[in-house]
């Protein structure tokens, strides 16, 4: 039994129960942070807010939600919609916390991309980073099938075929995780069970390891510089805050992360307000129809890329069937990013701009993402699918050279 | 070196192979309980009158919740004795109506006499066959049988079987 006095205060009184001082310190007031960083460090914090906005709106939006193929539309486009106070303002604040969120994500990851913050202690860090991304692609997947409208069907039916291209069991697995030939309220049943519950779980399961994984490496800086925590924190805490390479999580980082959080919070809300139609596609204010599918079909903007990946091989290549191919190019770049830090063969952390090679292969990359997401949302005619094919080979070809560009990188150095 | 079991030892072991396979037997009924429910398994027949159909028509039905076309195939419309189902002396082409690739709907373009798939660019000949895209095999066939002038989807006739039959071999 530890040793409890008489509190001389509530701090005091939770303290001797739970060491909250010694808590807050490991945890926020001597969580040492470079000083030497900009505004894109902040992408982690925004990236919690934007989780919390959709926790938040989603507990609203449940009350009245029914999952049920008969009930789903009208139960989302009516009484959420019209009915419910402010039931917009939930509605809209979901999906453009979605889409928020992605563009948030890919901003985070090219980042860490550019400053090489995913090697050298820094592993960890990265991987369960994309394994949240996989998560949230997964949650956003599943919640655009929610409302039961046509987007909604067509997305459900054409992303669960993919799992057809699996060899031999392939259409086994589609019809399990549909629970019916078709796509249908079964299928709607459990992607809410995924949506609401065991996939939201999950992240928040794996954001408490990413949070983790930051702990022993430390965030890294502008320079890759590596810093001694340890001294630095010292210096800190003894006075020296100028001289000092670092400042504390709370409360001298937090204070400009909530800069950088007002900021994008302003352009959100504008988003929620007069500019939500982005992120809610007007062919889902039709209700599903298994017998028609829409003219056009595309995925939220935030998939388009990998999309294009996907439809980019339109031909078969020998004894491979295009559609092989194209199942085989978008699988690797679902994990293609998973596995960056063992691609690149440079063992320096250092900004893109000190890599030669390395700064031309990322903004080849960034240009590819762009052209990828651009087409992907582009009718697959004529000369947009030769582009598609160019930009998916490209994308292909930079993370198969990544290894040797790096290791000249490596070698120009010395 | 002898092995020495302790007491702790075998109940460890005991404790972990009940609950390896409690485990794996759980893991079963998880798996069987995302499996399609028995109703839905029930197969659904429907019938269809094909005599009233005109040359060149096209009519879209649902079927265990899947499009069928059924096109009624004119003169000029190559014939394709792998596909073609025979009811009388008049040439139909019954196939699911979801495009091999990714399961969108493939919609008839009567002008050019194919089936195109708008969302990844496959298009069909009006047997069903691939004439470019993604798609790597034909439209595929329905179960049916044919009664008099009436097609039964959902059941196994010996003309479907013969189809089934030549596109494997």
């Amino acid at each position: 039994m530890a040793q409890i006095k008489k509190a001389n205060g509530i701090g005091d009184w939770f303290d001797q129960r739970l060491a909250t001082k010694k808590l807050a310190k490991v945890m926020m007031t001597e969580y040492w942070i470079p000083k030497d960083i900009n505004f894109l460090w902040a992408m982690g914090v925004v990236l919690v807010v934007m989780f919390k906005l959709l926790i938040i709106s989603g507990i609203f939006l449940l009350m009245y939600y029914k999952p049920d193929a008969k009930l789903a539309f009208d139960s989302v486009n009516f009484t959420i919609m019209q009915e419910v106070e402010y039931g917009w303002l939930w509605r809209h604040i979901h999906a453009v916390a979605a889409s928020f969120a992605f563009l948030v994500i890919y901003i985070h990851m090219f980042t860490a991309i550019y400053y090489g913050s995913y090697k050298n202690g820094r592993e960890m860090i990265w991987i369960s980073g994309m394994i949240l991304f996989i998560l949230f692609s997964t949650t956003a997947f599943t919640g655009y099938v929610l409302p039961w409208g046509q987007m909604s069907f067509w997305a459900a039916q054409v992303i669960t075929n993919l799992f057809g291209g699996i060899p031999v069991v392939g259409d086994a697995v589609v019809t399990w995780i549909r629970g019916d030939f078709a796509v249908s309220d079964s299928t709607l049943t459990r992607f809410f069970m995924l949506h609401v519950f065991l996939l939201p779980l999950m992240i928040v399961f794996v954001i408490v390891i990413h949070f983790y994984s930051l702990r022993i490496p430390h965030v890294n800086n502008q320079e890759g510089a590596d810093i001694d925590f340890d001294a630095e924190a010292d210096k800190y805490l003894a006075g020296n805050k100028k001289e000092s390479k670092v400042v504390p999580f709370w409360p001298v980082f937090l204070a400009k992360d909530f800069y950088v959080v007002c900021v994008t919070l302003v352009i959100f809300f504008f988003c929620v307000f007069f500019f939500y139609d982005f992120s809610l596609p007007g062919v889902n204010f039709e209700p599903a129809n298994p017998m028609v599918t829409p003219k056009y079909i595309y995925p939220e903007w935030y998939f388009l890329w990998s999309y294009e990946v996907l439809r980019g091989f339109f031909f078969d290549i020998g004894p491979i069937k295009a559609m092989d191919i194209g199942l085989i190019a978008f699988a690797f770049a679902n994990v293609i990013f998973v596995i960056l830090p063992f691609l690149d063969r440079d063992p320096r952390v250092l900004p893109a701009h000190k890599r030669p090679r390395f700064k031309i292969w990322f903004w080849v990359l960034m240009f590819t993402m762009v052209i990828l997401t651009i087409y992907g949302k582009l009718p697959p005619k004529g000369i947009n699918n030769v582009i598609g094919f160019i930009a998916s080979m490209t994308f292909i070809t930079l993370f198969l050279i990544m290894p040797y560009i790096t290791k000249k990188d490596a070698k120009g150095a010395k | 070196m002898a092995e020495k079991k302790s007491r702790r030892d075998f109940l460890g072991m005991a404790f972990g192979g009940f609950a390896a396979v409690g485990g794996i037997m759980s893991l079963g009924a998880m798996k069987a309980s995302w499996d399609p429910l028995p109703s839905v398994q029930a197969a659904g027949f429907i019938t269809v009158d094909l005599s009233p159909m005109k040359d060149g028509e096209l009519q879209t039905i649902g079927w265990r919740g899947k499009p069928i076309f059924i096109l009624k195939k004119t003169a000029e419309m190559k014939k394709n004795d792998n596909r073609d189902v025979v009811v009388g002396n008049e040439e139909y082409a019954v196939m699911i109506g979801l495009c091999t690739h990714l399961g969108c709907i493939p919609s008839w373009k009567p002008a050019k006499k194919i089936f195109h798939c708008a969302c990844h660019g496959g298009d069909f000949d009006p047997s069903g066959t691939v004439l470019f895209g993604p798609p790597p095999r034909p439209l595929d066939i329905p179960p049916f049988s044919i009664d008099g002038t009436k097609l039964v989807l959902g059941e196994e006739g010996p003309e479907y079987k013969r189809l089934a039959a030549k596109a494997q071999g």
